[in-house]
């Protein structure tokens, strides 16, 4: 993550991250196996080594894994110094305790001592937390591209513009309106202006996509008819901002201004379990295609998404008969202020 | 100029498919009132409606919209010339870089919203000035195919929607338009419809063009002396033969599956 001067917060990896668990497994294991080529004489000898080795290593792995999963939301919130101390301490007290556990059953298993254990176990955890270090920082730039291409993607001079001309069409009939929707860009741009790497509550998503709609609705009238079906969503669910504004916007401008009549838009968002799934149709216009926004804008919210969630957030998107699908499946995240509630 | 145009009110019909921009417009037609005096004779949400009242209300110019469902402003504007009192055309747009640069280079009259006062008395003194768009020059700014071509009737306009036309026939110097319940003469070159229409179109003939979605089959046509002419193909909803010349037969007959 970056700051405002542009130096580099270093944070722990989200340890309830799919794809931070898949590179943990794959990495030790690849580790342990190197390490079991080179110490063995015989290629006869490499399979049972091996396996035993992994008797006493995969139990500890698993045993740190959960136990990093179940802690993250405490360890997240502090220091990034004491945070790395304090997981070190815990993986070396996991591997001191199931060496400990493991050696009663089978001595064989145990054949490097306590000591030795315990310095590896300390230095691999060290070491995997750094390469976790680098490649946020490395992804970090990333980030910030990806932001100001969302930043570019947003402002979509036909909105702005023609915006701005039915608001001076209000100031003299209904100067009152034309406050509100001057209020409504206002929220709408400094969202887009915003840290787009920090997670918002739904609820502030949605509170954004329904000044958004006020705005398109002033200009569209009675073409611009919204469904919305989120009575089950869970408002305090955490999202990446402008991760809904856009998609409503795309519906509005591919599916409902090339039509001459009225056009709806339907937005579906509920929880499943653990997951956060949301649907979004609009009409299709196939001969509108041509006008190429619309990848551009599904491409770059997939880019933050999967910046965000990494593997565990999914958008697809397609026709189906007259209407335009799109549908988006995030990890549910409760904020914290939800948390305290229940 | 200046003079006369102070004391008739230059007429002015506006067309925009966004009620705002509409209210907008009149506003500031009504701030330039004492300057210029115009009288709104009507407007339209959309380029169909707007071409049925002009027949009957002619206007000297016309403000329209470029970005509008289904026919969109440039569109209109081909098939307004065909009028018998054509108005003068400004375009107006809010973002459209493509429709800007193809009105630049083709010396269009247009101007972005939000409109200002001044540009908007100056774009209608030119228009009035320089009267009704050059056909050549819609056709050359135009980057997207018609939804109708248009026919002039009696002073008014019929548009014929392009997925209701089953085939084009060159004859002489109109196009005939077949649809299933009539004929159309159109002042096109059968050319440059095949160029705009390709994807709808396939060209089975030196004069003709036939909707390919309703090609039906072929059979061996046979001339008056009962001897074989070739093929000819066989269209959806209408009875007519249409003989297909012997160039285009090895592109036309992979059109069929069955």
């Amino acid at each position: 993550m970056v700051n405002q001067d542009g130096e580099p917060i270093d944070s722990l990896p989200d340890f309830r991250n799919v794809g931070v668990i898949a590179r943990i497994l794959v990495i030790v294991n690849i580790a342990m196996l190197f390490a079991v080529a080179l110490s063995v004489d015989s290629d006869a000898e490499l399979v049972p080594s091996a396996l035993a080795k992994a008797t006493i290593v995969e139990p500890i792995l698993i045993a740190c894994l959960v136990g990093l999963y179940l802690g993250y939301t405490r360890l997240a919130p502090l220091r990034y110094e004491f945070a790395v101390v304090l997981v070190t301490i815990f993986v070396v007290l996991v591997t001191s305790f199931i060496y400990g556990a493991v050696s009663v059953f089978d001595a064989s298993a145990s054949r490097f001592g306590l000591a030795r254990a315990l310095l590896m176990a300390a230095i691999g955890a060290l070491l995997l937390l750094e390469y976790f270090r680098m490649r946020n920082r490395a992804l970090s730039p990333a980030l910030v591209e990806a932001r100001l291409q969302a930043l570019q993607a947003r402002i979509r001079p036909h909105f702005l513009f023609n915006s701005i001309n039915a608001v001076l069409s209000l100031i003299r009939s209904d100067p009152r309106r034309a406050e509100a929707v001057i209020e409504d860009m206002a929220d709408l741009f400094r969202t887009l202006m915003a840290d787009s790497r920090q997670l918002v509550t739904l609820e502030d998503e949605i509170k954004l996509v329904r000044g958004y709609l006020d705005i398109e609705q002033l200009r569209l009238g009675d073409r611009l008819n919204v469904q919305w079906r989120i009575d089950g969503a869970p408002k305090h669910a955490m999202v990446p901002p402008l991760f809904l504004q856009p998609l409503v916007e795309n519906a509005v401008y591919h599916g409902v201004e090339p039509g001459t009549g009225p056009g709806t838009i339907e937005i579906d968002i509920v929880r499943r379990d653990d997951r956060l799934v949301m649907r979004l149709a609009n009409p299709y216009h196939p001969q509108h295609q041509h006008r190429q926004g619309n990848r551009i804008a599904l491409a770059n919210i997939k880019e933050r998404l999967a910046l965000h969630f990494d593997a565990e957030a999914t958008l697809t998107s397609g026709a189906i008969g007259d209407r335009y699908e799109i549908h988006v499946d995030l990890p549910y995240r409760r904020s914290r202020k939800e948390s305290q509630e229940s | 100029m200046t003079t006369s145009s102070s004391r008739v009110p230059t007429r002015v019909f506006i067309i925009d498919d966004e009620q705002p921009a509409r209210t907008r417009m009149k506003e500031i037609l009504g701030d330039l009132a004492p300057e210029f005096a115009t009288t709104v004779v009507g407007e339209a949400t959309n380029g169909q409606e707007a071409l049925i009242m002009l027949a009957t209300t002619p206007a000297d110019v016309a403000l329209v919209d470029v970005q509008m469902p289904e026919m969109n402003g440039l569109e209109f504007a081909r098939h307004a010339i065909q009028l018998e009192r054509p108005p003068a055309i400004i375009f107006t747009t809010a973002h459209d870089q493509y429709a800007v640069a193809a009105f630049e280079v083709n010396a269009l009259d247009y101007l972005l919203k939000p409109v200002r006062a001044s540009r908007l008395q100056a774009a209608m003194q030119k228009a009035v000035a320089s009267g009704p768009a050059q056909r050549e020059a819609l056709e050359k700014a135009s980057t997207a195919p018609r939804h109708y071509l248009s026919v002039s009737e009696r002073g008014r306009i019929t548009l014929v929607p392009i997925m209701d036309i089953i085939y084009l026939r060159a004859e002489l110097k109109y196009v005939t338009v077949r649809t299933k319940e009539r004929e159309f003469l159109v002042e096109e070159s059968l050319t440059q419809l095949e160029q705009e229409f390709g994807g709808v179109f396939v060209r089975i003939h030196r004069s003709c063009l036939v909707a390919r979605r309703l090609i039906k089959g072929f059979e061996r046509a046979t001339d008056p002396d009962g001897e074989s002419a070739g093929w000819a193909v066989l269209l959806h909803g209408v009875e007519e033969r249409l003989p297909v010349s012997r160039r285009q037969w090895s592109s036309v007959k992979s059109l069929v599956t069955t």
